[in-house]
């Protein structure tokens, strides 16, 4: 359980990394999704993976920690609002630069697509 | 003194701006009033703070009435008061300038103000890890908007890479928070300076990953070497009061780093105290060195301006690297200070930028400037201050943080902050006499300038002067406030004594 858990969070970051190192809006937000999705599975998991436990605290039996659940509460609806914010922010770029590079496109290959 | 008072500096801009949202479409007079009456407000009432830290005494605020270490606190030391106090009289110039027709060219600029400031103040105040990181969305969130306040193909540009940067590096900030407490069980700064002092050996590994990867974080907000790339840009496309507020943003990072790592790992840490110096002290070097470099290169005034604020952030991480109480602070006399003044330029290069058309802000020949006079004086007092030369403030905090230095730090500091000074010097008086004396010909057309614009520059750079006037109160405070600072014990016994009464 815990390293197919550790697993998952590895790979989703690392294809987060991978993605918002890329040149263009769209992967880049979709890379921010991504990592923000391995930083939740992370932050779930912080205080102790627990199986079978109880949600509550009742004194006696295991239970999972509920701080770590709280947390990422905030921090979905954290990344949620951010993420929307970078698409908009993109879009914008997209329309203001007219092309979706992060660097507002100053290459070759793009110069040539907009003379065609 | 109300115990409430404490809460203010977050629930007042937090109201103000609600208000503000509301009244989007209303009558700019009244968002004007209402922006720079709350403003003015939130100073009076960080001058209370401050005056109630000032005694010494550690007070904090448990939300909700949850005792730490289990609810949030606020917590109001020396420090905390001081950078509260520091951001409400930045953002009184920043309000009154965006007066004078800035806010109007976009949607929402006081609303969004006051957000802003809700953050900062909560991201100073704040005395629990995970609530930081929140005030630090808050704030950033904020940021973006403004950032793009007024539109324009270079702010988008420049907003585009500040907004990814910030994305990433709050994601790094969860795994980071996530991994202290994984290993101490704990949010609460004062419980995991505590705790971290009966680590068990096997989570060393673990709270040192975590520790490095807060400094990565704050290291990002400070825009320290390997990471200040967006500063720059982002601070020059800024509109100007936006600009100006941002000369604040840059010594959150700063507070963060100084707060954490005082407090956590502090002398009880044992084997991980202050685990972050060496990766400071030499990157702090490298960017006062890299920024000295851009102050030179800098074709732009508004881009000078933003690499003297990485000369500033250089400087004062050379002052944490140091790690001295004396150090401390210094470099704390030394932020009130570059603070204030980078703001006040940043307003300053506008107004000149508003009054030679078309050159703008460039460091090119543009037409005279019909307000030529007072905007050089203006622009020679800034230079004075920023460039640290004598009589202004910016010698006094230079020459305490060059006095602090220890003899082996001294070979390393002296020769790179004084050729800084150097460099700030000469591209100055270079930016200036372009500026001013090698106009072309023509005629003087330009309008004169708002008269809000005059007063909020002026009141910034004033403080200047001012600092000097009150120098002796404001070391002594800021040496008070430092002492405080490395004897984190006082703090973790005020924080803590409640819950062990209860247990």
């Amino acid at each position: 359980m815990e390293s197919l858990y550790a697993i998952t969070t590895g790979v989703l970051s690392a294809c987060g990394f991978y993605l918002i190192l890329r040149g263009r809006t769209f992967p880049v937000v979709m890379g921010l999704t991504l990592l923000s999705y391995a930083v939740n599975l992370f932050l779930f998991s912080m205080g102790g993976l627990t199986t079978h436990g109880a949600t509550i605290i009742d004194g006696k039996t295991s239970y999972a920690d509920p701080l770590p659940q709280a947390l990422v509460l905030t921090a979905i609806v954290i990344g949620f609002a951010m993420t929307a914010f970078a698409v908009i922010l993109a879009m914008r770029a997209r329309g203001d630069m007219g092309n979706d590079h992060v660097d507002g496109g100053r290459n070759r290959e793009d110069r040539e697509e907009t003379r065609r | 003194m109300s115990p409430h008072l404490i809460v203010l500096p977050i629930v007042l801009p937090l109201i103000a701006g609600v208000l503000l949202l509301r009244t989007r479409q209303g009558n700019p007079r009244i968002k004007r009033w209402l922006g720079v009456g709350a403003t003015l407000a939130l100073v009076v009432i960080s001058a209370l703070l401050v005056e109630r830290a000032s005694s010494g005494e550690i007070a904090y605020y448990a939300l909700g009435d949850w005792q730490p270490p289990f609810g949030i606190v606020l917590v109001l030391d020396r420090l905390s008061a001081l950078m509260v106090l520091l951001t409400s009289v930045l953002a009184l110039g920043c309000v009154i300038f965006a007066c004078g027709g800035d806010d109007e060219q976009g949607s929402n600029f006081h609303g969004l103000f006051q957000l802003q400031l809700m953050g900062i103040n909560g991201a100073f105040l704040t005395g629990d890890l995970f609530n930081l990181f929140v005030f630090f969305e808050v704030l950033l969130l904020a940021s973006y908007a403004l950032l793009l306040h007024g539109g324009g193909k270079s702010r988008t540009q420049a907003a585009v890479h500040y907004v990814v940067l910030n994305l990433a590096g709050s994601s790094l900030f969860l795994i980071a928070v996530g991994t202290l407490y994984g290993a101490t069980g704990t949010l609460n700064m004062a419980d995991m300076a505590a705790r971290i002092a009966e680590l068990p050996d096997d989570r060393t590994g673990l709270v040192t990953a975590g520790a490095l990867l807060l400094l990565v974080v704050f290291g990002l907000k400070a825009a320290i070497l390997p990471l200040y790339f967006w500063l720059p840009r982002a601070y020059a496309a800024a509109p100007a009061p936006v600009a100006a507020l941002f000369a604040i943003m840059t010594k959150v990072g700063i507070y963060a780093i100084l707060r954490v790592f005082s407090l956590i790992f502090g002398e009880q840490a044992g084997g991980l105290a202050a685990l972050q110096q060496p990766w400071v002290w030499w990157l702090a070097l490298a960017t006062l060195a890299v920024a000295t470099l851009g102050v030179m290169a800098a074709r732009d005034l508004r881009l000078l301006v933003a690499y003297l604020v990485l000369v500033s952030v250089g400087t004062l991480l050379a002052g944490i690297g140091m790690g001295t109480t004396e150090a401390t602070a210094s470099l704390l006399y030394y932020l009130i200070h570059s603070t204030l003044v980078t703001g006040g330029l940043f307003l300053l290069a506008e107004m000149i930028g508003l009054q030679r058309g078309k050159a703008g802000t460039r460091i090119v020949r543009g037409r005279p400037l019909t307000q030529g006079g007072a905007l050089a004086m203006l622009f020679l007092a800034g230079a004075v201050a920023v460039a640290g030369l004598p009589p202004l403030s910016g010698a006094i905090g230079k020459a305490l943080l060059l006095d602090a230095a220890t003899p082996e730090q001294q070979p390393w500091l002296w020769p790179l902050l004084l050729i800084s000074g150097l460099a700030a010097i000469i591209a100055l008086s270079r930016a200036g006499s372009t500026l001013f004396w090698r106009s072309q010909k023509g005629e003087r057309d330009g309008e004169p300038l708002p008269r809000q614009h005059w007063v909020g520059a002026t009141l910034l750079l004033a403080t200047s002067p001012l600092l000097v006037a009150l120098a002796g109160p404001v070391s002594d405070y800021t040496q008070a406030a430092a002492e405080q600072l490395a004897n984190p014990d006082a703090m973790v016994r005020t924080l803590l004594s409640d819950a062990g009464d209860a247990s």
